[in-house]
């Protein structure tokens, strides 16, 4: 919903949009919770108790029954995305995903693509950091399609060299296209200070030089080595019964081999040790800002504590500090955030927003003040109230799609969160008290060692940072 | 306090169109009920998940402004968060989030709609915060001064420094030239400074009353134990007056129109627009499946042709959408590909209409536009969000909601010589506008810094 996404330019909304890729963030997962609220509602908390089990191959399987439509969603989770990216090979994971359904050994990609499309279906491949997705939706009288199709070029994708050749070309002009968005110049910028030497370093599309250096067999290599059924989260939600499901994988991926998972290094970005600011000129009339640094990963214990004390910094949208101080008192920026993009591996947190060339110094001035205050003062009773009540209650709106509901159950096994997470999370968003806030907010904020990325008309917008 | 600009709208509105539409076989038809003072309200029951959207639309849109203050009912849109006597500025946003709830709204050229995504058993608070800035909004002037700032960052961030965002606020200009679609939904510039709280107090009198509203949900409710309470919420107000709703219509286009953008950029955008009806017109159906034809799914022809033969475009649509208040724009967009030139992809273009205006779409294509439209109009039911939208559009352009029913009908009945006739019609040299972005590489810096210094400051 485009609405939603203040600070993604023309997402879900302007013709690019279909072929822009966006930050990726756990939005779903950091806002997910709250059974408490769900049984004051309805029974929904029953609901998302999926059937789980794994196949004789390996492969992770999840089945939600909802039988209100007759749609169904299968999504398929990889455990492999950018960042096992050979090194010097920024592109692979994406290339990967984006070649799988450009033919099978028995479909050529147009082929796939009227099957699924003949029958209103739809048919998606995404590369992230973290993982992959691939996932086929169809209306329940389609459902075997949908897995034929899934399962198809998930096991047989052929990689023909002149799809290879023809992608890679594609890539190659989104990242041009992508030249013309500052909020992405920014954040390539801004990621390759804040992870030096790291697999979040380059964008998951990669860069112009390291795809052009790419080989088809590397692209083969990858594939053979991380797609594999012991690496894959299958999630099935909609109107399916358990037991259906169940016969379906078996069915279409039951023949599918188990080989040896790949050794996955974890590594943490190193720390800023001073700050560091990086200025693009562009001409526009914006300064597109990033200021930020390291995080934390999705598995920290301080997690809840965090995303308590970046709502109420600056993501809680209208009722956040910062929205409130560089919006609504100031009226320097249309849209501002915060995020912590809490991954397997440490991620990033940054806040950004555009303000017109002449308040790009008041601008981050401003939001320097914020992350010093916060650190500073405990918050008030009133903010660590509305900003719990907040991330409690808004739980079930985090699931009120089948396809949402699909993204959520896969990252919830993904990181291990276990399925009593849905009964947990509220009890661990209860539990932050004004003084964690502070503690996290203390140990994961640095207002003096930062990144800083500004994009824009440079020589009138002297930034003094 | 988001906008939906003409391009936004038209790119949500189409997706909405194909992808949404009630199956009355699933049981979701709405339940319509007209309050005294002349409220339409509709009310969907979804109990699959404890959630519910409530959305207010108001038949208020650019297309309502007057020259010299375009973006008025944008600016007021944003104005309608700083608060009433009862909820004081600032305390909507707060109330909502604090019951687990996301608030925002949106504007378009035919309509203003606000809306509170929430768990069920908030829809009450929603509705009473709803009701309460239907009157007394509280226009006070500096909120208004540093509220014209943050509008003008918004303008900037979407028209200004965004190239596609300005060739398409262009092409608008230039397709209609007495019409109000002519204008940008967010305004220009001038037109925002010169706005004062006055204009903001009338344009607020004379739409934002409950005559020219609909008032939708969509979610785990139940009818006849929310209508009391809607009653008793916005019965109390009064009846408005009733604005003129009509606009002369834009003269016919006689003769090809084209114009350049030259701006920094690095990759072309081509654009083109012609002038079609909207739903009122029998036409607009065989419009609609035109689009899926050409633009709906990799196998669509655009997609197989422009980006997989000839490769010539990054990405490449068809967008139309005939739930409009006036009739609009068809139009088509290619991002060009950098290795490819900007005249093969206007011809390329030129040659996939040529082919629809020489021969009928097969058989085959034309049955799989059906099948999209009425597989995605069970999909569209998965978001009430979605599903709230497209009624509250369908009622405020003026098309009405039960135009759902035939729609799907009237989709199914179009034949692959409808599609060409309405090629051969519609989509005419002399009723084309050509807008095209040229890159123009990065100019030096002004004065001398390094264009990416890296170091202590």
């Amino acid at each position: 919903m485009g609405k939603e996404s203040r600070n993604k330019r023309g997402q879900g909304a302007d013709p690019r949009s279909i072929q822009q890729r966006s930050v990726p963030y756990l939005m779903g997962l950091v806002q997910c919770a709250v059974l408490v609220l769900c049984i004051t509602t309805t029974g929904l908390a029953a609901d998302i108790a999926p059937t789980r089990f794994i196949a004789p191959n390996g492969m992770t399987v999840l089945v939600l029954e909802q039988h209100f439509l007759p749609i169904v969603e299968i999504h398929a989770l990889i455990k492999a995305g950018a960042a096992q990216d050979p090194p010097e090979k920024a592109g692979v994971a994406n290339l990967v995903a984006s070649l799988l359904d450009e033919g099978t050994t028995t479909r050529s990609s147009r082929q796939l693509a009227e099957q699924i499309d003949f029958v209103g279906g739809s048919l998606a491949v995404h590369a992230g950091e973290d993982y992959t997705t691939a996932s086929a939706r169809t209306l329940k009288k389609d459902i075997d399609l949908g897995f034929t199709l899934l399962a198809d070029i998930l096991q047989h994708p052929a990689f023909p060299k002149q799809e290879f050749e023809r992608v890679r070309s594609q890539i190659l002009g989104e990242i041009s296209s992508d030249n013309d968005d500052p909020g992405h110049v920014a954040m390539k910028a801004f990621n390759q200070l804040v992870f030096q030497n790291h697999p979040y370093r380059w964008p998951v599309n990669g860069t112009e030089e390291t795809l052009s250096k790419i080989t088809l067999a590397e692209v083969q290599s990858f594939y053979t080595k991380e797609y594999l059924p012991n690496q894959v989260i299958l999630t099935i939600v909609g109107d399916v019964t358990a037991e259906q499901a169940t016969t379906l994988v078996q069915t279409h991926f039951g023949s599918w081999k188990k080989g040896a998972v790949p050794y996955r290094a974890v590594k943490k970005p190193t720390a800023i040790d001073k700050k560091t600011v990086q200025l693009i000129e562009k001409d526009l009339t914006q300064s597109t800002i990033v200021i930020g640094h390291p995080g934390i990963s999705r598995t920290n214990p301080d997690f809840y504590a965090v995303t308590v004390m970046n709502h109420i910094l600056g993501a809680g949208g209208f009722s956040s500090r910062l929205m409130d101080s560089i919006r609504d008192k100031q009226g320097l920026a249309y849209g501002i955030m915060s995020h912590y993009d809490a991954r397997v591996m440490p991620g990033s947190f940054w806040i950004n927003l555009q303000t017109r060339t002449e308040t790009t110094n008041q601008a981050i001035s401003g939001v320097l003040i914020e992350m010093k205050a916060i650190r500073e003062a405990p918050v008030s009773d009133q903010e660590l109230a509305d900003a719990k009540a907040f991330l409690m209650g808004s739980f079930p709106l985090r699931l009120d799609s089948t396809s949402k509901l699909a993204q959520v159950l896969a990252q919830v096994d993904f990181f291990g969160l276990g399925f009593d997470y849905f009964s947990q999370y509220p009890k661990w968003i209860e539990r932050v008290t004004k003084e964690d806030v502070q503690r996290v907010a203390k140990q994961y904020l640095d207002p003096q060692h930062y990144a800083l990325v500004v994009v824009g008309n440079i020589a009138k917008a002297k930034v003094r940072h | 306090m988001q906008t939906i600009h003409y391009h936004w709208r038209i790119h949500l509105l189409t997706a909405l169109l194909v992808f949404g539409s009630i199956s009355v076989s699933l049981g979701a038809e709405p339940s319509e009920y007209i309050l005294s003072n002349g409220m339409k309200v509709l009310l969907v029951e979804v109990p699959k998940a404890p959630v519910a959207t409530v959305q207010v639309w108001y038949k208020v849109g650019s297309r309502n402004e007057v020259m010299g203050r375009a973006g008025l009912s944008h600016m007021l849109e944003h104005m309608m968060f700083k608060g009433t006597a009862r909820y004081p500025k600032g305390s909507f946003s707060k109330i909502v989030r604090k019951n687990g709830g996301i608030d925002n709204a949106f504007t378009g050229q035919d309509f203003t709609a606000y809306f509170e995504n929430v768990a069920a058993d908030r829809v009450g608070l929603a509705l009473e915060l709803e009701a309460d800035r239907m009157q007394g909004l509280l226009l006070d002037h500096s909120e208004f001064q540093t509220e014209r700032d943050v509008v003008k960052e918004e303008r900037r961030l979407r028209s200004e420094d965004d190239p596609q965002g300005a060739l398409v606020e262009a092409l608008f200009a230039q397709a209609f030239l007495s019409h109000p679609y002519h204008w940008p939904v967010i305004g220009w510039f001038a037109d925002l400074d010169a706005m004062s709280l006055e204009d903001l107090q009338r344009h607020y009198d004379t739409f934002y009353s409950p005559n020219n509203a609909t008032l939708v949900v969509v979610g785990d409710i139940k009818s006849d134990v929310l209508l009391p309470t809607i009653k008793r919420l916005f019965e109390p107000i009064p009846r408005g007056p009733s604005p003129k709703q009509t606009l002369a219509p834009e003269p016919e286009q006689r003769g090809e129109r084209r114009f350049l953008l030259k701006r920094e950029a690095q990759v072309p955008f081509v654009m083109m627009g012609f002038r079609v009806p909207n739903y009122s017109s029998e036409d607009s159906y065989a419009l609609d499946i035109l689009e899926s034809v050409l633009s709906h799914g990799k196998s669509s022809r655009l997609y197989q042709n422009l980006v997989y033969e000839q490769k010539n475009s990054l990405s490449v649509g068809a967008e139309y959408s005939l739930i409009q208040t006036d009739p609009g724009l068809f139009y088509f967009y290619s991002l060009v590909n950098p290795t490819a030139k900007v005249e093969a992809v206007e011809e390329a273009l030129h040659r996939e209409i040529h082919r629809l205006q020489n021969e009928p779409p097969s058989e085959q294509e034309l049955q799989r536009a059906k099948n999209q439209v009425e597989a995605s109009r069970v999909f569209e039911q998965d978001s009430n969000f979605r599903h709230a939208m497209l009624l509250g559009q369908l009622e405020s352009v003026g098309a009405g909601w039960r135009r759902l029913d035939q729609y799907i009908e009237r989709i199914r009945a179009v034949t692959a010589k409808d599609i060409q006739r309405v090629a051969k019609q519609y989509l005419t040299q002399d009723n084309r506008t050509i807008g095209i972005l040229i890159p123009l590489p990065p100019k030096p810096p002004e004065s001398s810094p390094a264009t990416a210094q890296e170091g202590k400051s």
